[in-house]
């Protein structure tokens, strides 16, 4: 009696997570149709499936786009991970209660809307030319993702036992030292999830890239809706590109699967 | 804390007191603010400043047809901004969307996790599918739902609906509302299960063995314990997911367009500015939403410093 409910609720779970997964499982079964075997009801299962959506999109000059996105996700990250570090060490290391407001300052910026900057961040990037330049693109990702690094860094920063610290600064050990040789070994997983959270919210980011970027620096979220085509059939192609487009951060988060959760709660939980 | 003790113990030891103990402190604050300042000025520069130049722009009268006749205009911009309808409106598209996002995504999120505390076969594999929808590009999502899943012709939802003898619902349309608050409940549950899970399995085993024993049933013990202790992590999951919604802009914009008492504050905002090209209209409503969402940042701060910096979570 009892392995069966347990068998039921197994079920009953499996069931529930496949329809959660379901709109994403059909994007790729589509993106394997042809378009006519795509939008069809009832909906075909048994048909030839191929690549071709692929290399269409590929050949819909899909390259430009992923390497701005690319381009965008990787600088920002790198420059959060250059400035949240020393920060989030430095407000682990101070004893004093100015740390709050400092913390406290590092989030509210992340809690205040994009979309009331976005004014003046578009006049005054018009105004010294860099507009739809994907460098100035992947600066604004840097600044939407500093807070939440720096909070998770600091998370892990606080792990890190004092008496490790403590006895480096007794041997004499100079700060750099410190940091590189002590503390970085030990706070390593802390940093791939600062650098994969940040590479998902800077590769997912839209709003900024739809009004900042026009064409030589667009990234892959806004070009996604070029493939909806008005006239003819399009959800293949569009199923194919999307697929394309989400497969890097979708690798990436069931990679990093346990540290996600730390991240997404900005260090709190564990 | 835990520094200044340890720090002092080991220079008690050291028979140099206060001397050393001050001198370690000194030099700890300098270096603290040399390795925090980049981290600052970078912030203050790309986030603060917009912000203070979105106020000046909120007193100008500034078409970007007519850019030459950008005049000073007081508080007129705010004044329209309140007299124009457009507002409460919006204010209430983000109030509803928000919140219907934020209950349904917690609620299925406390079922999921609830199911998924529980060893069952695959269960690591169920896991990596359901967070998957966080994970997928917003934007892609909502595409794929608009087209694929939602469309009134060719869309499965009213497929599998026909099945069971309902008749096709024209989603995007009819009920714009329902169509984004169900994509962004079907996106955010499992952020909320992450975090709800993380809860649920920081739980005492012992202690709820112990209960057990002692003949509580499922259920008593689920709400006399579980539930308590699940509230700080219920918590931290509303507050941050609904700082994320209440900005959402993606699915509007791809799969509405503000239609339908779907036009949040956000979009409302790019719409003036980006659609309707007065600046200086769009920056008085970017002053006022972001004294409304201060007030729910400062709610939430207030919440998640007691949360947060007394003490993390175990």
């Amino acid at each position: 009696m009892r392995k069966l409910t347990g068998a039921l609720l197994s079920g009953f779970t499996w069931f529930w997570i496949l329809l959660a997964f379901f709109p994403i499982g059909w994007m790729v079964f589509t993106s394997l149709k042809t378009e006519t075997d795509a939008a069809t009801i009832p909906p075909t299962f048994a048909v030839p499936l191929s690549f071709d959506q692929y290399r269409e999109v590929w050949d819909r000059d899909f390259a430009p786009y992923l390497l701005n996105s690319l381009f965008a996700s990787i600088t920002s990250t790198i420059l959060v991970l250059a400035i949240a570090i020393p920060a989030a060490y430095g407000l682990s290391i101070r004893p004093v209660r100015k740390v709050q407001d400092v913390l406290f300052f590092f989030i509210s910026t992340r809690f205040l809307p994009v979309a009331a900057a976005i004014l003046p961040l578009y006049f005054i990037l018009k105004t010294i030319g860099l507009l739809d330049n994907v460098t100035a693109l992947a600066l604004l990702y840097g600044a939407m993702n500093l807070p939440i690094a720096v909070w998770m860094m600091r998370s892990f920063f606080n792990d890190v036992p004092r008496e490790i610290t403590e006895a480096g600064q007794v041997d004499g050990a100079n700060l750099r030292v410190e940091i590189t040789r002590l503390v970085l070994p030990i706070v390593a997983p802390g940093v791939a999830a600062v650098a994969l959270i940040s590479f998902i919210f800077a590769w997912n980011e839209y709003f900024l890239a739809l009004i900042l970027t026009s064409d030589a620096a667009r990234t892959l979220p806004p070009y996604l809706a070029s493939f909806v085509d008005g006239r003819g059939q399009f959800l293949a192609v569009l199923s194919a590109a999307s697929t394309m487009a989400v497969f890097p951060v979708v690798l990436a988060g069931w990679a990093a699967q346990k540290q996600l959760v730390r991240g997404l709660a900005m260090g709190a939980v564990k | 804390m835990a520094a200044i003790s340890s720090v002092k113990a080991t220079s008690d030891t050291h028979n140099g007191p206060d001397v050393e103990y001050e001198k370690r402190r000194r030099f700890n604050r300098r270096v603290s603010r040399g390795l925090v300042a980049p981290a600052l000025i970078f912030s203050i520069a790309l986030t603060q400043i917009p912000f203070v130049v979105t106020i000046i722009f909120s007193t100008l009268n500034w078409n970007q047809l007519r850019p030459d006749e950008i005049r000073f205009a007081g508080f007129q911009n705010f004044v329209e901004v309140f007299t124009g309808g457009d507002f409460l409106p919006a204010l209430w598209s983000t109030v509803l969307i928000t919140s219907s996002s934020v209950i349904l995504s917690l609620v299925f999120g406390l079922f999921l996790a609830i199911l998924l505390d529980r060893k069952f076969p695959g269960r690591a594999a169920a896991r990596t599918l359901a967070i998957t929808p966080f994970l997928v590009m917003p934007a892609a999502a909502a595409l794929i739902w608009k087209w694929s899943i939602l469309d009134v012709n060719v869309g499965m939802l009213n497929w599998g609906l026909g099945l069971i003898g309902i008749d096709p619902v024209a989603w995007n349309t009819d009920l714009p509302v329902v169509t984004i608050v169900m994509l962004l409940t079907w996106q955010y549950t499992p952020f909320f299960m992450l975090i709800l899970l993380a809860g649920l399995q920081s739980q005492n085993r012992e202690v709820l063995e112990a209960a057990s024993v002692d003949g509580a049933g499922a259920v008593r013990t689920f709400r006399a314990m579980t539930l308590p202790h699940l509230r700080q992590y219920a918590e931290i999951s509303t507050l941050l997911g609904t700082v994320m919604l209440v900005q959402v802009f993606d699915p509007i914009a791809i799969m509405t367009k503000g239609t339908g008492g779907t036009k949040t504050l956000s979009y409302l905002l790019y719409e003036r500015a980006f659609i309707g090209l007065d600046v200086g209209q769009a920056a008085a409503f970017g002053v006022v939403t972001v004294i409304v969402t201060i007030g729910i940042a400062t709610i939430a701060l207030r919440t998640m410093f007691k949360v947060f910096v007394d003490g993390e979570v175990k």
